[in-house]
């Protein structure tokens, strides 16, 4: 009946987890409890869980990636109290219990933190830089973070009914094979990904097409904001890369669910092909990871310099350089498995050809700043401190892409300390700068200033202290995955790097402070003007945060920094003043299309970890009906009438014209 | 395990490599870092003195220069790659006195059996090495994949089951290192580590003599013991009775190794790495060194 779920399941004998797994449950329910008494659920149910606005669905993606970020440094805080107290000891974590925690961290920072957090910046500027009132396909967004959801969902549902993976975030076989892991863990990630990776998928296709085919009047593909520019790299990496990690699990799938020898040790199967396969994704995943990053830094860099970026055409170059070099260096993961030298030495040189669109990324950034008049708001901390932090990456990235360098490092803390490097300095960074950056615009209040900017020393000092240990650790011969250890020289360094987690957390807890406070205090962090920082692209010349139709009127774009044109004509006082023409604006209707999917979806999932068959057909057969009765809508949009967004509009203009009087004229 | 104290020819020669390298990219990384600091500093809002250029956003000539500095860097650097590479590959032979020692490895859960064919003799968790001799080095798995890795000896390399890899290294200095296993390969995967003994000529003689006159003998019956998941407490040495062993783990003439015995709980099966004692298992090896 149920598979091969039994009571054994859930870990009674594991205080850790059983522990940490009631008390969010216990949480859980007491908000939805709270917000079903306190009667929110209509609110929700109507504004958020079935919208298929483009901003509130890059809003809750990015919630997601904040929840799921506490769930994954909750992980590393244990792994790091682990490795300073397990020499010549077992610690406090036993393997089976360790082995979970640094695969969970893995697979949850890349695929449930990265992820969502530059897929919901994408969703909710993209659309606004392009000056268009939604993304291509507005349901199919929805669609797709509900299963990106069930993924996170199905992965912390491991941690108290059954196990997660221990064999790290990119299941080797044949260490992930049956055979070896006859758990369920390896099917909760399996599983987890190939929901989660459909979700991914068609977020990519829809960012795709949206940039393609839905830009405003004007926006030429050389007008386009860079931030519009690594998004559609970002996204043509996800449309030709997540395949390939489908049917790798799926091939991995067959094996432990069939008995199909992909990837086994007997009749046939080669593990090596695995590990060609899922680095033929897992490479072009970072520049997926990366690219919108450096999309953010160009917006910010720019719009706190007061200046255009610098080399624009040759960022543009960069990025999609970037983009198809990015499909050609996987090999470089596994030097050290025995290819031949001629193979390692193209593989690396190829590697190190990135480092070049990349270099020149840096370059521009950096003259981007030269003749500006730069402002230290929060955001511009982060990306000077990702211009040093990244460059540091980028160096041991280049050093880990010479074979013989490799050959020493391979696997090592230096690894570690190298992909952290690049992604905490580069993606994250990018990340929290892209969320203290817009936040206002999709709020209306901003964020507050001292405590971000507490927030970004401590993250930054945390950084370095963690992990330039690590670098050096690596030198001494350290392997990552160690449980426990006897070595002796390791110990302080293990020492310094658990103490730089603790900076980092404290830096976490001065982003939740700055959340909480700047909530408190929204009415003086407000935004009238809908164009806090004085910005440069189309995202600020609407209200913040924006009407459900982001634009009364579409802009007609003229020119690169159509905004700050726009501005520098109202200083002249040559601009087009008047009220525009309204017209009725139609946009698409909510559908709870996307969360039904998702909740069928995680019952088949869930069925499927536990070979609990009936469940499988049920979730399906929901799921599949889900889509039937949306395909067969006959309504899927509605009218907002002139008069309403003429009412919306002036409230907004005068709003702005208030603020501007008051402040004197913009500077 | 310092990998920037070598021991050997080829562990200074990747050394050489990664010192350069790291070398030829400070010398841009670090005027790059100082000119964030300096224009970050220079333009920031509060100086009078800087210039604003609101409207600069192109140079030809810059360009040009900015596309150059990463390039040329990655020129040369590509250069030490390709010819590291080569000259680095772990298969390539390594000159040294005499016609060198053949070592099979096999990586088990969770220990490393060195087979040295040639003195037919195998040990478990230590490895001897003539000082100054080429070593051979065949390595396969029994079951996952493993990476044997020396730091101070140089270059680290997969073993996988039903393949063979080869790596060539030496060992200059008399004395005692360790080395490890470099890919994580379960439970028992921290425990994987091994005492690597470098001695004279005449040392390692009289060690193969002494392990062919007192070890337990390492045949099928032995190693299908071995395989099984344990982390052995001692390291035990042994008579090679059977010469094709290692010929038939490689080509699975024995099958792969069985895994974790499956236990009434499938939703969260444990092993215990810690319990058994697999080195004296089977033939009763004994602990020479």
């Amino acid at each position: 009946m149920l598979g091969k779920l039994t009571w054994a399941a859930i870990p009674f004998d594991q205080p850790i987890p059983l522990i940490t797994g009631a008390a969010v449950l216990v949480v859980l329910l007491a908000v939805l409890i709270w917000i079903v008494v306190a009667g929110h659920l209509p609110y929700l149910w109507r504004e958020w869980i079935t919208s298929v606005d483009h901003k509130r669905i890059g809003v809750m993606y990015t919630l997601l990636a904040l929840v799921m970020l506490l769930r994954g440094f909750a992980d590393a805080i244990m792994m790091r109290g682990q490795q300073a107290i397990a020499f010549h000891s077992q610690g406090y974590l036993p393997p089976e219990h360790y082995n979970q925690i640094f695969s969970a961290h893995g697979t949850i920072m890349i695929f449930f933190v990265a992820m969502p957090f530059v897929i919901g910046l994408m969703n909710l500027v993209v659309p606004l830089q392009l000056g268009v009132r939604d993304v291509a396909f507005p349901t199919l967004n929805s669609v797709g973070f509900w299963l990106t959801a069930t993924g996170a969902l199905l992965v912390n549902v491991s941690l108290v009914v059954g196990e997660f993976a221990r064999t790290g975030w990119l299941p080797y076989p044949p260490l992930s094979e049956l055979t070896y892991s006859p758990g369920v863990g390896v099917d909760y990630y399996l599983w987890s990904l190939q929901i989660s990776g459909v979700g991914t998928l068609v977020a990519g296709i829809n960012l795709v097409v949206t940039v393609l085919k839905l830009r405003t009047r004007g926006m030429s593909y050389l007008r386009m904001p860079m931030f519009c520019w690594t998004t559609l790299a970002s996204n043509l990496l996800i449309v030709a890369a997540f395949p390939i990690l489908t049917a790798t699990l799926a091939m991995l799938i067959l094996d432990r669910y069939f008995g199909f020898h992909f990837f086994t040790n007997e009749a046939g199967g080669n593990m090596m092909m695995f590990m060609n396969l899922i680095w033929a994704w897992g490479h072009p995943e970072v520049y997926i990871l990366v690219l919108p990053a450096f999309g953010i830094f160009s917006e910010v860099v720019a719009t706190f310099s007061g200046k255009p970026l610098f080399g624009y055409r040759s960022m543009v170059l960069a990025t999609m350089a970037i983009c198809v070099i990015s499909f050609m260096v996987w090999l470089h993961h596994f030097f050290t498995m025995g290819a031949g030298a001629d193979v390692n030495a193209i593989f690396g040189i190829a590697s190190m050809i990135i480092a070049v669109p990349t270099g020149v990324k840096i370059y521009n950034w950096l003259f981007t700043m030269y003749g500006g008049r730069i402002r230290f708001a929060t955001p511009m901390l982060w990306s000077i401190g990702f211009m040093v932090t990244f460059i540091l990456g980028g160096l041991t990235g280049v050093l880990v892409a010479v074979p013989p360098a490799d050959f020493l490092l391979h696997n090592s803390l230096f690894l570690v300390a190298h992909f952290h490097n690049v992604i905490i300095g580069g993606v994250l960074f990018g990340a929290f700068a892209g969320y203290t950056y817009w936040f206002p615009k999709a709020f209306g209040f901003r964020l507050h200033e001292g405590l971000g900017h507490a927030a970004f020393w401590f993250w930054l000092v945390g950084f370095y202290v963690a992990f330039m240990p690590m670098y050096w650790l690596g030198f001494l011969g350290m392997t990552r995955r160690m449980q426990h250890y006897d070595v002796a020289e390791w110990r302080p360094w293990l020492m310094v790097a658990a103490a730089g987690v603790v900076l980092i957390m404290i830096g976490i807890l001065f982003q939740i402070a700055q959340l909480v406070v700047s909530i408190r205090n929204r009415a003086e962090l407000r935004d009238v003007t809908g164009d806090p920082w004085d910005g440069r692209s189309l995202e600020w010349a609407t209200a913040s945060p924006p009407p459900v139709f982001n634009f009364a009127v579409l802009p007609d774009v003229k020119g690169p920094d159509t905004y700050w044109e726009w501005k520098r004509h109202a200083r002249r006082g040559d601009a087009a003043g008047g009220e525009p023409a309204y017209r009725d604006i139609e946009m698409p209707r909510n559908s709870p299309t996307g969360f039904m999917c998702a909740f069928f979806a995680t019952v088949m999932g869930f069925a499927l970890i536990w070979h609990i068959w009936w469940m499988v057909l049920l979730g399906g057969i929901g799921a599949f009906a889900t889509f039937v009765v949306f395909a067969w809508r006959d309504h899927d949009e509605y009218v907002v009438p002139a008069t309403e967004v003429a009412r919306i509009d002036r409230l907004y203009r005068e709003g702005r014209a208030a603020a501007v009087n008051a402040m004197g004229s913009p500077s | 395990m310092n990998i920037l104290d070598p021991q050997g020819p080829i562990a200074a020669a990747d050394k050489v490599i990664l010192i350069d390298s790291i070398a030829i990219m400070l010398a841009i990384v670090l005027p790059t870092i100082a000119a964030i600091f300096a224009f970050a500093f220079w333009f920031r809002r509060s100086n009078p003195r800087a210039n604003y250029l609101p409207d600069w956003e192109y140079s030809g000539r810059l360009e040009l220069v900015i596309w150059s500095i990463p390039a040329l860097t990655v020129i040369l650097l590509g250069g030490v790659a390709w010819i590291g590479s080569h000259q680095l590959d772990p298969a390539r032979p390594v000159e040294g006195t005499g016609p060198g020692v053949t070592i099979q490895v096999v990586s088990l859960d969770w220990k490393w059996l060195f087979i040295y064919p040639d003195q037919r003799v195998a040990s478990l968790n230590s490895l001897t090495v003539p000082v100054g001799s080429p070593l051979h080095f065949e390595l396969t798995s029994s079951s996952v994949m493993n990476v044997f890795f020396v730091p101070q000896l140089g270059s680290m390399i997969y073993t996988m089951n039903g393949m063979v890899n080869r790596l060539e290294l030496r060992a200059d200095e008399v004395g005692n290192y360790q080395g490890l296993s470099a890919h994580f390969s379960g439970d028992g995967f921290p425990d994987m580590l091994f005492d690597v003994h470098v001695v004279s000529q005449t040392e390692f003689a009289d060690w193969a003599s002494s392990a062919a006159r007192s070890g337990g003998s390492l045949d099928r019956r032995t190693y299908d013991e071995l395989a099984k998941q344990s982390v052995p407490k001692d390291k035990p040495v042994y008579k090679l009775t059977d010469r094709l062993l290692f010929h038939d783990i490689a080509t699975q003439e024995i099958p792969p190794a069985p895994g974790p015995e499956l236990t009434s709980n499938l939703a969260r099966p444990t092993s215990n790495p810690g319990s058994s004692s697999a080195g004296n298992a089977g033939g009763g090896g004994n602990n020479a060194r």
